[in-house]
């Protein structure tokens, strides 16, 4: 069942659900930080308008940086920033950053604790036609390794607004996970969201499907159709935080279903499936399986092709749902 | 003080068994122009607001900032014996959270120049009239994060940072221009518009003047030149890239002394230089 304590979208199992990219939603939030606080500064490495910081860049243009390609001196001229008592938001591809400025966000802005705000926009297979060099997999893992770093996968442009604005008024580096693609509105104004806590969207006891980022949607649309076609009860956890792990509604969970599924458009190494494994086998261990990417890159195509392809899509996890059911049952 | 520094260095390297000599003896004269004659600065507050703030880039040469400190009076000289030990506020390179008065953590070559030059431009957004100053190698332009560092200055007009390079010519293999040649570092800077000042780095005067006349330029970020010789003040060091990265007591190069004699003679030549310490270049 559908949690109505969460407020989601009324019209999200519609198929004519109202989409738009999880992108937007940053670029709604970091113009509201930025008129609520006049420390807040952005920066972007030569993509203002695809990361969205656009209407920040047009509304405080004495606020705005522009770094050119160069991945490397945005997230540094960031941190020297921070220093000055600035809250700077940097925008590039995920690819880009953090993909190529990993040392630099480790010692400048994780060791150095400087308050700067990292947006990896164009994540995961979905980017499409731009092939394996644009579509960043392994962001999260490179993120959720870095101490002091917290990280967000929010899962529509709702919720990156709010995640956005959170941000803002949280102290301390932290990674945001954005996605190109239009991709269904799930929450609603009213829908909790707290950094460090994940929501249980569906409540169930069969199964659990862990989600962040684009594949929450799935997830949903799997559990209405495993609950249809299959009489199984799935609950559906937005993890859009994936550190620091909401440990305690994850373990709760596993020990209400004793199967645990996790769905990411990302590597599974490191990424969220990663991160649930450690909690399980920390606290709980319960059969479990990762829907993601498996140790390989994407290529050129649709999305629509390469999430299907890639098993990122219901139809991917229904299966893997029901091969883990059954293990869970000859346990 | 350049040369009680250099004792200094030289102490805190043997207590500590490990880490770079060259860098900061060739370093020592123009930190103590900084802390002693340039930088506006209160070593009893430092996180002052109005105070300058000097980034170190190349975070490796370190002990001779923890030296300047303390002998400025930012701690008691008796805590430079910690360097590099468990525990201690004087990390093997330079981290901010650990020690007052460190603007930033530095060590991995090439990203303190975007943090001098993003703290410039935030301090100009709020009209704090501090000034900015960066001290880079040069083996640290290798990196190409340095280079997109000066395209952002130039290109933002940062008047209030003033950046020096220690020019001395080696790093960790050898000699720059074998390493990856740099070639002309003031033509390359005035040619990506900055206004170049190059200096003798032992020459104290020269040091403070090309400080000043840094403050005066219009429309343009400066940056100083300053050659500086590896090691300068212990003879068996000097212009060696074998000290780059190793204390007094762990080599035998030509014409040092042995391992056991390598402290002891250090120390008793810049007791004795006194005065006599200036550059080859006057």
């Amino acid at each position: 069942m559908i949690n109505s304590q969460m407020h989601l979208n009324p019209e999200l199992l519609s198929p004519e659900v109202k989409q738009e990219p999880i992108r937007s939603g940053f670029g709604r939030g970091l113009l509201a930080a930025g008129e609520s606080n006049k420390d807040v500064v952005a920066l972007c490495a030569d993509l203002t308008d695809s990361t969205k910081m656009a209407d920040f860049a047009k509304s405080f243009p004495e606020r705005f940086v522009e770094i050119g390609v160069a991945e490397q001196n945005l997230v540094t001229v960031a941190a020297g920033m921070a220093l000055a008592g600035k809250i700077p938001f940097v925008s590039s591809y995920a690819a880009f950053s953090p993909g190529r400025n990993w040392e630099q966000i480790r010692t400048t802005i994780c060791l150095n604790e400087t308050d700067v705000k990292i947006a990896g926009s164009h994540a995961g297979v979905s980017v499409g036609p731009d092939g394996a060099t644009h579509q960043m997999l392994e962001d999260i893992a490179l993120m959720r390794v870095l101490p002091r770093m917290m990280v967000v996968a929010p899962c529509d442009a709702i919720e990156a607004e709010k995640a956005t604005k959170a941000l803002a008024s949280h102290k301390g580096p932290a990674y945001i996970r954005l996605a190109r693609e239009k991709s269904p509105i799930i929450t609603t104004d009213e829908t909790p969201f707290a950094l460090g806590k994940a929501q249980v969207l569906r409540e169930g006891t069969d199964l659990t499907i862990v989600a962040c980022g684009t594949m929450v949607y799935y997830a949903l649309l799997a559990a209405e159709e495993l609950a249809s076609s299959h009489k199984l009860d799935v609950e559906v956890v937005n993890a859009a935080v994936i550190k620091p792990l909401d440990t305690v509604t994850i373990v709760a969970s596993a020990r209400k279903t004793g199967a645990v599924l996790t769905a990411e458009e990302a590597q599974i190494n490191g990424g969220l499936g990663g991160a649930v494994a450690e909690v399980l086998a920390d606290h709980y261990p319960v059969p479990m399986a990762r829907v993601g990417m498996v140790d390989r890159f994407g290529e050129s195509g649709t999305p629509e092709e390469l999430l299907e392809h890639f098993g990122l899509t219901a139809p991917g996890l229904i299966e893997r749902a029901l091969e883990l059911i059954k293990r869970k049952s000859h346990k | 003080m350049a040369n009680d520094i250099r004792q200094d260095i030289i102490k805190m390297l043997v207590e500590a068994g490990s880490g770079h000599s060259a860098g900061p003896l060739g370093m020592a004269d123009i930190f103590t122009a900084l802390y002693f004659e340039v930088l506006n600065h209160r070593p009893k507050q430092p996180d002052w607001p109005e105070r300058d703030r000097l980034f170190l880039s190349n975070g490796h040469i370190v002990p001779v900032r923890y030296a300047t400190m303390a002998r400025a009076g930012y701690f008691p000289l008796e805590e430079l014996k910690t360097l590099r030990k468990f525990g201690s506020r004087l990390q093997g390179h330079p981290e901010r959270l650990r020690l007052p008065g460190l603007e930033s953590t530095s060590g991995p070559l090439g990203s303190g120049l975007s943090q001098a030059a993003g703290h410039a431009l935030a301090l100009r957004m709020d009209g704090n009239k501090a000034r900015v100053y960066c001290i880079t190698s040069d083996g640290e332009h290798d990196e190409g994060n340095i280079w997109e560092a000066v395209l952002f200055a130039a290109k933002n007009k940062l008047t209030n940072l003033t950046v020096i390079i220690d020019r001395n010519n080696i790093q960790i293999d050898g000699p720059t221009e074998q390493v990856m040649p740099l070639g002309n570092l003031a033509a390359k800077y005035a040619a990506f518009g900055w206004h170049v000042i190059e200096i003798d780095g032992h020459n104290m005067q020269a040091i403070i003047s090309a400080c000043d006349l840094a403050k005066a330029i219009v429309e343009q970020p400066a940056v100083i030149i300053a050659h500086t010789i590896p090691g300068k003040g212990v003879d068996y060091m000097e212009y060696d890239y074998h000290w780059h990265g190793n204390p007094p007591g762990t080599l035998e190069t030509p014409g040092a002394p042995p391992k056991a004699e390598q402290a002891k003679v250090a120390l008793h030549e810049l007791r004795t230089l006194g005065g006599r310490i200036r550059s080859e270049h006057e």
